[in-house]
């Protein structure tokens, strides 16, 4: 079979072996199986991916396969993978991995959780791999329309209205995203021929300036409201405080990269020169986001509002990188996405460990956790560092990747946003310190915490994982971020 | 003679192999292993650096007259476009090999002495293993070839500072200072960061020896587009020394430090005062040749910061009677001076004697302040109050640290022939030379010290013998052996020629002594002692004369200036009430209000149209029609048009 379309029927696999499981452990014994392979099969694309390279493979992208299934609007089945895109399938694979080792506890309709969860996951590869706007669109729903059940059915607190609003606001965004899409199809014709929706094609046509004014802020916020984009984000805090705990992992970790990598791939792919003409509009508004998701999150009290808000500044910084237009400041977008996804999802993860052992989620209502949660303390302390850009872990290469790369753009404007945007450094710092300090630090206000269970074995699997993803990006950070920028070349190109 | 220098970069990765040995393991060995383990990976790390020493400064040749710099190491780390990347790597040359020598050897002490000091806390082996962690930190950071590499470093160094000064994670006094140094340096690297980006885009690269190559094209470049009346090489370098006041606690990002005493003193001792705060003025020496070519305005900034803090710094330390507090004033007090001696010199020959006379009073500060600090643990070891208030008459239960200590001040408050001696007077001569003002400052603060320390040092070890819990009694050998070992290096290490090893062009260039300004200083010193002596070695009631005297300036002293306050006026007030709670209210209200407000908007238009949708026949043909008519008419009116 296809390489890359095990990543999708590997997923699928695994949702018919989970119908026919008969109780809850056989359930997640399945899914683990089936998301190790997973697992296995993502690193195993890093690997092939690089040797394909270093063999001198130059193609724009690997691996490629195409498959009409819609003649009459020439639409396929197109899929291939590029640097940018092997990286947030590696991504993926560890996310969904720990995910399910994350929800290792769910008693309550356990079948319908993993099945939905695996689900999401099989969307989210299908995103990452197509090269077919279409396909690519179909796939993008895939992966939004479960969240609405996860967080619907298995949350916590507002949970209906939580999972309203996202869905509400997210199919806000996909209404816009269509028409976008749409538009660019029916521009791609320009240089003569058939109208298409592979990408690759699109990108060797110029669609008219005027349509690309007009298409490109539609899929840039159709995509921006998924990405946390400033005012669209709001969403995300009721989100993710009412989402269980591995779809909070999932939600940050990965689905909110679909926005990013949708930025990217289409919006300014597609539409270079709007992208550079109107660019300014959106570095605004990222700017925004970036220190107004720090400050938010400084006086919430709520661990998932703060992450929430942080994970508001974090990705605003990857669509201002993507926005700067250099190779520089896009890869650093790209690790940031990295970067973000392995952290966060780490973070929710955390959280949801924490609260299963405490049923609070307010920092005040703790202290002095770390006397008697020290594992999970101390993983949460590595992950706050992580987030306040500690070197030697994944945050800081993201971070310096994009601020030295946006410096160096020749326009003042840019350097100046560059430099508000370094201010958030300063704030995370704040808030994560005030979070562990008031929660992890400090003597024990809760006598009943003496008794309390530090990790178990799963939830230990989960943590060191993502340790040593976020680690492992933090120090030999040259082969990702080469991986990333070489395939960015061609986008680069194209202003 | 060549020699191969690659070795060197084991000087910095031993300390960060035990640090994950002794991360990773530490659970499951005994304590005094891991602590053994941390020891033994500084000791070779330390005789690594001197064996580097003795071959750099002895046995190769040198180029013209001067030492080179020689790159022993380095590879690529992240590369961000063709001359951007980040290389991690070893350089070396006299300023390095000093700083290594210093970091290796204080931590060395450091680690001996927390052996006995830390004996039997409960995180004993997680103590190590930071101290680990810090010291490769560290010596990554001097010895860096690039300025991001430094920057790197830098930021682990503050998180290492962090987590010691936090060590007592159960108390909040110690975990509000934690955060408090974590957030205030923060702030101060954001303007390093600035900084960085400035100097990479105007000079196109990171790399120290294409920046401080004083022939080459970095030298100048950035001093045509002036911004707000600067130059943008002023303004990069200002901000880059920003990065430095903080983490040197310079005057008025010094709030920190003296909280930070709240960490183990073994820490306060290695950290916060002989090594981590030095980096700031070696950030400045680093780039020394940008600072005197490209921007002197900005070094002229770097002498007066310094020269203030010393002051306010000398001042404050007066008057407090915590004792790691009073060191902690007086470390910023003499990292002034350094800074200070930084910003009167000039480069090359005898115009750098500024530059030579700042590092020379870092090497010698480091060993005495060091001592001070052991010295002050093994106090505090013996009698558990860190306030001299519960101190007295000392000198007959702890008499090797008394001697040490005594040695200690001597060192400091620059009496021949101890160390400081020696440095402060150079430092003296090279302000005198070029900066009349600063000059008089220091003179005054020199007085300073010698009062400051010996009040100190009479009100714990003479003065009325407090009633004591149990009998004080002498360290264990392990603690009491560094403070020896300092002892003698506080009175030996004034004596190496500084001038012919560590100088601005790495050339060496005669000095002659001043005995014009050696002979007032040493009197000044002596009357700020002896002052000291009259009003503290037998109970009397001279000083509370002199503060009902001073009055509220002494308040105000006391108080620290009221800069605690002001911080907390800023986080609290300003950051949290006026921008971060305002921020939360508008998410609220305004941008969830408005898309409820859309959510409610839609349902409450379907409420009103779905009668709309009766389902009765008539109503459908009424609409019909009369849309029909209306369309006709509209039509009709634009053919007539």
């Amino acid at each position: 079979m296809d390489f890359l379309t095990c990543l999708i029927i590997i997923p699928i696999l695994t949702v018919f072996a989970i119908l026919f499981c008969k109780n809850n452990k056989q359930v997640r014994l399945v899914s683990a199986i089936g998301m190790t392979f997973q697992l296995i099969q993502s690193i195993h694309l890093v690997i092939r991916y690089l040797f394909e390279r270093r063999l001198g493979n130059t193609a724009e992208v690997l691996f490629q396969k195409d498959y009409l299934w819609f003649e009459s609007l020439n639409i396929h089945y197109s899929i291939g993978v590029d640097g940018v895109a092997v990286a947030m399938i590696l991504l993926t694979g560890i996310v969904i991995f720990c995910g399910i080792f994350a929800s290792w506890n769910v008693q309550y309709l356990s079948r319908e959780f993993f099945i939905s969860l695996i689900l999401l996951s099989t969307g989210v590869f299908g995103f990452f791999i197509s090269l077919d706007l279409f396909t690519m669109f179909l796939f993008y729903e895939i992966a939004v329309i479960p969240m609405y059940l996860l967080i619907g059915i298995w949350g916590s607190g507002p949970k209906e209205y939580s999972a309203m609003k996202l869905t509400l606001m997210l199919m806000g965004g996909s209404a816009l995203l269509l028409v976008g899409i749409l538009g660019i199809y029916f521009n791609s014709a320009a240089g003569g021929g058939s109208l298409t929706f592979n990408i690759l094609e699109i990108s060797k046509t110029h669609i008219p300036l005027s349509s690309q004014y007009l298409f490109f802020p539609l899929t840039f916020i159709g995509f921006g409201v998924l990405g946390a984009l400033f005012p669209f984000h709001t969403w995300s805090p009721d989100g993710h405080a009412s989402a269980p705990t591995a779809v909070s992992m999932l939600h940050a970790g990965v689905l909110m990269k679909l926005g990013g990598y949708g930025c990217y791939k289409i919006a300014i792919f597609l539409l270079p020169d709007a992208a550079r003409e109107l660019g300014w509009i959106f570095i605004v508004l990222t700017g925004i986001s970036v220190i107004y998701g720090a400050f938010g999150a400084v006086v919430k009290k709520d661990l998932k509002y703060i992450n929430a808000y942080s994970s508001v500044s974090h990705c605003g910084l990857v669509l201002f990188g993507l926005l700067m237009l250099n190779k520089t400041a896009m890869t650093g977008a790209i690790l940031q996405m990295v970067s973000h996804g392995l952290m966060c999802a780490l973070f929710f993860g955390l959280i949801g460990m924490i609260y299963g052992r405490t049923h609070t989620r307010m920092i005040d209502e703790m202290g002095g956790v770390m006397k008697v949660l020290p594992f999970l303390s101390v993983a949460y302390v590595i992950c706050g560092l992580a987030s306040l850009g500690l070197p030697g872990l994944s945050g800081f290469v993201a971070e310096m990747s994009i601020l030295v790369g946006a410096f160096q753009h020749p326009d003042f404007f840019h350097r100046v946003a560059t430099i508000i945007a370094c201010a958030s450094i300063v704030v995370t710092a704040v808030y994560i310190l005030r979070a562990v300090g008031i929660m992890l630090l400090g003597p024990i206000i809760n006598k009943e915490y003496l008794g309390l269970k530090d990790a178990t074995w799963e939830e230990r699997l989960t943590i060191i994982t993502f340790i040593i993803a976020i680690a492992g990006v933090g120090i030999a950070p040259l082969w990702l971020s080469d991986m990333i920028g070489s395939s960015l070349q061609i986008v680069i190109d194209r202003f | 003679m060549q020699f191969d220098f690659s070795y060197t970069i084991w000087i910095v990765l031993i300390p960060f192999l035990a640090f994950l040995f002794t991360g990773i393991f530490g659970g499951k060995l005994k304590p005094f292993i891991s602590g053994l383990i941390g020891t033994a990976g500084l000791f070779i790390s330390f005789s690594l650096s001197v064996i580097t020493a003795y071959r750099y400064f002895f046995e190769i040749e040198k180029t013209s007259g001067a030492f080179q710099k020689i790159i022993a190491h380095n590879t690529v780390w992240l590369k961000f476009s063709e001359n951007l990347h980040v290389d991690l790597g070893v350089l070396l040359d006299p300023i390095s090999i000093m700083m290594l020598i210093v970091i290796t050897l204080i931590s060395l002490m450091v680690h001996i002495y927390s052996l006995g000091y830390m004996k039997g806390d409960a995180g004993f082996s997680r103590f190590f293993t930071f101290l680990s962690l810090f010291s490769f930190s560290m010596l990554g950071l001097v010895v860096a070839t690039n300025i991001f590499q430094m920057y790197i470093f830098w930021e682990l160094v503050g998180v290492s500072s962090y987590l010691l000064i936090g060590y007592y994670y159960e108390k909040p006094s110690a975990v509000s200072a934690a955060k408090k140094a974590f957030i205030v340096t923060r702030f101060a690297d954001l303007g390093f960061l600035i900084g960085i980006l400035l100097l990479s885009y105007t000079t196109g690269t990171f790399d120290f020896l294409t920046l401080t190559d004083t022939g080459g094209t970095a030298i100048l470049q950035g001093s045509g587009v002036p911004f707000l009346g600067m130059s943008t090489m002023t303004w990069a370098l200002l901000l880059i020394f920003m990065g430095g006041a903080g983490k040197s606690a310079m005057f008025p990002l010094h709030v920190w430090l003296p909280d930070a005493m709240e960490g183990p003193t073994p820490v306060s001792a290695l950290i916060h005062a002989a090594t981590m705060v030095v980096a700031g003025v070696y950030l400045v020496a680093r780039l020394f040749p940008l600072f005197v070519f490209s921007a002197p305005n900005a070094l002229e900034i770097v002498g007066y910061v310094g020269g203030i803090s010393s002051l306010f710094a000398a001042i404050i330390a007066c008057t407090q009677i915590d004792i790691k507090r009073i060191l902690a004033y007086s470390t910023m007090s003499q990292i002034g001076y350094m800074m200070l001696a930084l910003g009167v010199s000039g480069y090359g020959g005898e115009n750098g004697l500024g530059f030579m006379a700042s590092m020379f009073h870092l090497f010698t500060h480091a060993m005495f302040k060091a001592l001070l600090f052991l010295g002050a643990g093994s106090i505090i070891h013996a009698v558990h109050s860190n306030n001299f208030s519960d101190m007295g008459n000392l000198r007959k239960f702890l008499p090797v640290t008394h001697i040490t200590f005594l040695i200690a001040c001597f060192a400091i408050s620059g009496i021949p022939p101890f160390a400081g001696f020696f440095s402060k007077d150079e430092i003296l001569v090279a302000a005198f030379e070029h900066n009349k003002i600063l000059f008089f400052i220091e003179f005054a603060v020199a007085g300073l010290t010698a009062f400051y320390m010996f009040r100190l040092y009479f009100n714990v070890f003479w003065g009325k013998e407090t009633h004591y819990h149990s009998t004080p009694h002498e360290s264990p050998f392990t603690m009491t052996i560094p403070l020896i070992f300092l002892s003698i290096a506080s009175i030996g290490v004034g004596f190496i020629p500084f001038n012919e090893l560590v100088t601005s062009d790495a050339k060496p260039f005669e000095i002659l002594t001043h005995w014009d300004i050696a002979v007032p200083s040493v009197a000044m010193a002596i009357v700020g002692i002896s002052t000291a002596m009259l009003f503290y070695k037998k109970e009397n009631s001279i000083s509370t004369v002199v503060v009902s005297f001073l009055g509220k300036f002494y308040r105000v002293a006391l108080n620290k200036f009221y800069f605690d306050e002001l911080y907390l006026l800023i986080t609290k007030k300003i950051v949290f009430r006026f921008i971060s709670e305002p921020i939360a209210v508008f998410d609220k209200k305004v941008i969830d209000g408005a898309m409820n407000g859309i959510a409610a908007i839609t349902n409450f238009s379907s409420e009103k149209i779905k009668g709309m949708q009766s389902g009765q026949l008539q109503h459908y043909a009424f609409a019909f029609v009369s849309g029909a008519v209306v369309i006709a008419l509209i039509l009709l009116y634009l053919i007539e048009k």
